[in-house]
């Protein structure tokens, strides 16, 4: 049940996380799109090792903030990040849908972080990249490698290996 | 043995069964150069080996061999037959060394020269001597009939348990026992399996587990599937693969202790110290990562044993104890648990030091420590920072140490003792599950959450609230349950994991009754479910500082749960803090943490800030008083009444005092000692009654020893001492006439009452005695064995198992207490009953409470014995 991946996200993420080599270069300054908010970020799309819809998320008490539980993935227990919380974001109503999870591991602990929408994956090459604008909200500049723009909007290039040093 | 050398036996045998395949294959076809180097590389390792063990007659075998394949291998010899039939000859009498070596932990004696000289002659090519020599020369090494008496190389020798430590490795079993075990070299019985794969193949259990349970929730919901035979099946199957796969984790746990003999050794030399190591039970298996956390605890005691725990040979001699000290160590299974115990026989803790140093550190009162029963008191070795080591060696002595012990032990859901008896001997209990991996636990609920406790730590169930259940009182705002007869402190767990968004439910729930260590407390949740077999898993590390969770699993149902930690909840709630007064166990046969008093105590109940009832021993109040408001006076901010011709303080028990709100009558309670007095303020005195005293310290706050349940009310227990000291100073009992100043005489106190004791060994010892306290004759007469001296005994008459009076009798029968006075502490003081106490050879009797008489008593007794 948890293996129900979700629109189109899902179907590009993986494919082409798995393609790491065939793509090349090409695949190392993907990004993968996801809302948050309104806000528009990326997370380098080789850290990505899943894309799911909505989950059952265990409450952990007394865990930090941004922590919104824990969830069951394919046997393995995944921490769910709370993006909305960790961005100093306001927090989602229920009538604003589920969470979607963005998986992604670090030191073998897998940790999904949850945002409104997964969008496409794009290319991203570094040199269209704008550095953190200096008047940045310091908690955004601390998660923050970068800035893209996207025709009308803004895309925040998230650094995962940040997002998840809490506590 | 070596454990080095049985690592290298154990290679040696596959390398040996490797080699004799690869010549085989060589000799079909001599061109293989992959055989070629793969037979090279083998004897090429053996021979490096054994030279760095100092094997010299197998390494000069293997050397030769090495010489002859080196020129196989760079092809400047053709490989022949006779060629690899010798290099087959020299693995033939390696292979006897080695079983020699097995049998003996040496080198067997043995001449190799002929067959070196024919590997030599191969080598330099000299094919045709070489093809004779053989035959003749090599020299049957040793009867190759003695196989090895060990079943699997790399534990310490089973059959050799006990090891003395500074004497070298222990030559030879007797050739009996290897004989008695046929058919088994080192390589026969075992294979090596990478660690990782077994931890693969534990994972891939555990997931089966899983998903056996899940399957079998979906099966509970249809009666008559299909399916429920075959699942059925399949159920037994996993649970035997588990049982199976756990069983390849486990090791024995001589593995830890195989670097301790050394160790022990070390340390004998460093301190000068003769000691033993005896090592039982080396072969008690238990999972790997539970032997892995144990090692370093176990290091650690074993080496405080060495250094704290023993004695000098001098001291030992004059102790009249042999020279060389002994640590045991001693592993058991005992009912899904091992046991390891740590004993010496060392000279034990010193009571008075610890005693001592928990003052000096503030860890507890002079009042606390008074009430303790011995074990209380050496519990605080594992408080933090706790040393009493008077000079810091190099081996121990820290500060870090104990306490470092016992966290590390209740990480893996063990729990420490200490048994200790000065002048005798150390005894550390540890108590640590079989494995970690997969424990059975209860799911329950809270809030709208659910967690799965561990049942290792559940004693028993109480459904509370609702039709005929056990209802929740509370003292103040702390809930608690009597639970035949006892007061239960509880946690609520939905408060204590600040779950309580949704309202909290009536009171109506479960009780999980808890024991983490010698402290029972319960903790309350809303439901409780079905227990489960789960697998632990880790929490992520960003979770890791909530100590409230030893860990997280996936339920059947598929969801994510929480795993309580009973020990982190204890902790986070301050029920399991070390040595709190009154907390800890008293004695086994008894609900650990009460207070307890067989007789009936004539208590006067009062009511004072609060709604709950309060309770003082009605001996200790000299009057009670009702002053009129307009008396009292106010001096630097105190309030004072002139009673008696003199001034005496008051002191209000609800913490304030004010003039403009007090009643008209103020009712106070006047404590007296000697011409001087002070008032203790109530609002209302209840009522006089005779009860059997069981106080509950738990949770207390100072000024109260406890609650206990008083005509079935929970009425807290003052303490009269503290409350004496808020205004009387710190001299209170101390000022009184220089005439009845004890000068440091030393007295024995026998009560079984750590109540009692509680209130007069702190009087007693501001008169001026020196006093111990002790729970039972038996203690107190192990005392008299162990060479204590006194200069009198006060004791209770009613005790449980040996009374006073025969107690009495016991001292007065011989021995060197025989004629000390001897002073009865009694409820009542019937004549008839002070005359059976005379009789048994009591010198006076006092009434409990009486402490001017018992003051009086002990002077008298006193001056008698010096006069006479």
């Amino acid at each position: 049940m948890q293996q129900a991946m979700t629109g189109a996200a899902a179907e590009s993420a993986k494919p082409s996380a798995r393609g790491a080599s065939p793509l090349g270069d090409a695949a190392a300054e993907s990004y993968l799109t996801l809302t948050v908010a309104d806000q528009l970020c990326g997370v380098p799309v080789l850290a990505v090792r899943d894309v799911l819809g909505a989950q059952t998320i265990t409450r952990i008490p007394l865990a930090p903030p941004e922590v919104a539980g824990s969830l069951n993935l394919r046997g393995r227990i995944v921490t769910a990040i709370d993006l909305r919380r960790r961005l100093g974001l306001p927090a989602r109503k229920p009538e604003e849908g589920q969470a979607m999870s963005v998986v992604v591991e670090r030191d073998n602990e897998l940790y999904s972080l949850l945002a409104d929408q997964v969008g496409d994956v794009l290319p991203l090459p570094r040199a269209d990249r704008a550095p953190n604008p200096p008047t940045l909200d310091p908690m955004w500049r601390e998660v923050s490698v970068g800035v893209h723009r996207m025709g009308e909007r803004l895309l925040i290039l998230l650094d995962v290996e940040r997002i998840l040093a809490i506590g | 043995m070596d454990d080095l050398l049985a690592d290298f036996l154990t290679e040696t045998h596959e390398g040996l069964v490797a080699l004799d395949a690869a010549l085989v294959r060589l000799e079909r076809s001599p061109e293989d150069a992959a055989t070629l180097s793969e037979v090279f590389r083998i004897v090429h390792t053996i021979k490096g080996t054994c030279g760095f063990l100092g094997l010299s007659r197998m390494e000069a075998v293997a050397h030769a061999g090495e010489n002859v394949l080196g020129r196989y291998r760079d092809g400047t010899l053709p490989v022949t037959a006779g060629g690899i039939s010798l290099i087959l000859k020299a693995c033939d009498a390696i292979r006897a060394i080695v079983a020699g070596l097995e049998a003996g932990g040496a080198e067997p004696e043995g001449d190799d020269a002929g067959l070196i000289a024919a590997l030599n002659a191969e080598a330099n090519g000299e094919m045709a001597n070489a093809l004779a020599a053989p035959a003749a020369s090599p020299p049957a090494p040793e009867p190759v009939a003695a196989p090895a008496p060990v079943a699997r190389a790399p534990e310490p020798e089973p059959t050799a348990a006990k090891a003395a430590a500074p004497a070298p490795a222990r030559p030879a079993a007797p050739p009996a026992e290897a004989e008695a075990a046929p058919g088994g070299g080192v390589a026969a019985q075992t294979i090596r399996v990478s660690v990782d794969v077994l931890e693969d193949l534990m994972m891939l259990v555990s997931e089966l587990v899983l998903t056996r349970n899940q399957l079998l929730q979906l099966a509970r919901t249809q009666s008559d599937s299909a399916f429920s035979v075959p699942l059925q099946r399949l159920s037994h199957i996993t649970s035997d693969l588990q049982e199976g796969v756990m069983k390849t984790r486990m090791q024995p746990i001589g593995n830890a202790w195989a670097k301790l003999p050394r160790l022990v050794r070390d340390l004998s030399v460093e301190l000068g110290k003769k000691i033993e190591l005896e090592m039982r039970g080396a072969e008690t298996e238990l999972d790997r990562q539970v032997l892995e956390l144990i090692k370093d605890p176990l290091t650690h005691m074993v080496r405080n044993s060495g250094d704290h725990g023993l004695e000098g040979p001098e001291d030992r001699r004059r102790a009249g104890k042999p020279e060389t000290g002994h640590i045991r160590l001693n592993a058991y299974h005992e009912g899904g648990h091992i046991i390891i115990e740590i004993a010496d026989d060392g000279r034990g803790l010193n009571i008075e030091r610890i005693r001592q140093k928990a003052l000096t550190q503030g860890l507890a009162t002079e009042a606390e420590l008074a009430g303790m029963s011995e074990r209380e008191i050496q519990r605080f070795i594992f408080r933090a920072g706790f040393s009493t080591a008077a000079a810091i060696t190099a081996v121990s002595g820290r500060g870090v140490g104990m306490d470092v012990v016992k966290t590390n032990i209740e990480k893996i859901g063990g729990t420490i003792e200490v048994h200790s008896k000065e002048g005798a001997g150390t005894k550390f209990l540890i108590k640590i599950p079989l494995t970690l991996a997969i424990v059975s636990a209860l799911i329950v609920q809270a809030g709208s959450e659910r967690f799965a406790v561990p049942q290792i730590g559940v004693v028993e169930l109480v459904r509370v609230g609702g039709e005929g259940a056990a209802k929740l009182e509370r003292i103040k705002d702390a809930p608690v349950l009597r639970l035949r007869d006892r007061l239960l402190p509880l946690v609520r767990l939905a408060s204590l994991l600040q779950l309580d968004d949704a309202p909290a439910p009536e009171e109506t729930g479960f009780v999980i009754v808890t024991q983490v260590g010698a402290h029972v407390f319960g903790i309350i949740v809303d439901r409780v479910f079905d227990t489960e077999e789960i697998v632990v898993k880790p929490v992520a590390p960003i979770l890791r500082h909530v100590t409230m969770f030893s860990g997280n699993t996936i339920l059947g149902d598929g969801s994510v749960i929480m795993i309580l930690d009973p020990n982190g909840i204890a902790r986070a709630t301050g029920v399991g803090t070390e040595g709190s007064a009154g907390d800890a166990e008293r004695d086994a046969a008894r609900p650990a943490h009460l207070l307890h008093s067989d007789t009936k105590t004539a208590m006067l109940l009062f009511r004072a800030g609060d709604a709950t009832p309060k309770a003082v021993p009605l001996g200790l109040v000299a009057r009670l008083e009702d002053v009129a408001r307009e008396k009292i006076e106010l001096a630097a901010g105190k309030p004072l009444v002139q009673y008696r011709g003199q001034l005496m303080p008051l002191v209000p028990l609800s913490g304030f005092w004010d003039m403009g709100t007090a009643p008209e009558r103020q009712p106070v309670l006047v404590f007296s000692n000697g011409d001087r007095a002070m008032g203790l303020m109530v609002e209302e005195i209840l009522d006089v009654v005779d009860e059997r005293l069981v106080i509950d310290a738990a949770g207390e706050r100072p000024g109260y020893l406890g609650s206990a349940v008083i005509c079935g009310k929970v009425t807290e227990v003052i303490d009269t001492a503290w409350w004496l000291r808020q205004d009387g100073g710190e001299d209170w009992f101390g000022a009184q006439g220089g005439a009845e100043k004890g000068h440091g005489q030393r007295i024995l106190m026998v009560e079984d009452s750590a109540f009692f004791r509680t209130l007069v060994v702190p009087a007693l010892s501001a008169a001026g005695y020196a006093v111990t306290a002790v729970a039972d004759a038996e203690e107190a007469l192990r005392l008299r064995e162990a060479g204590a001296e006194f200069e009198a005994i006060i004791s209770d008459i009613n005790m449980p198992g040996m009374n006073g009076n025969a107690f009495a009798r016991a001292v007065r029968e011989g021995g060197p207490w025989q004629d000390l006075p001897m002073i009865a502490l009694a409820g009542r003081a019937e004549p008839a009953d002070i005359a059976h106490g005379r009789e048994a050879g009591f010198t006076d009797y006092v009434a409990k409470f009486d402490r001017a008489a018992l003051l009086e008593s002990l002077r008298q007794c006193l001056a008698m014995t010096v006069a006479g």
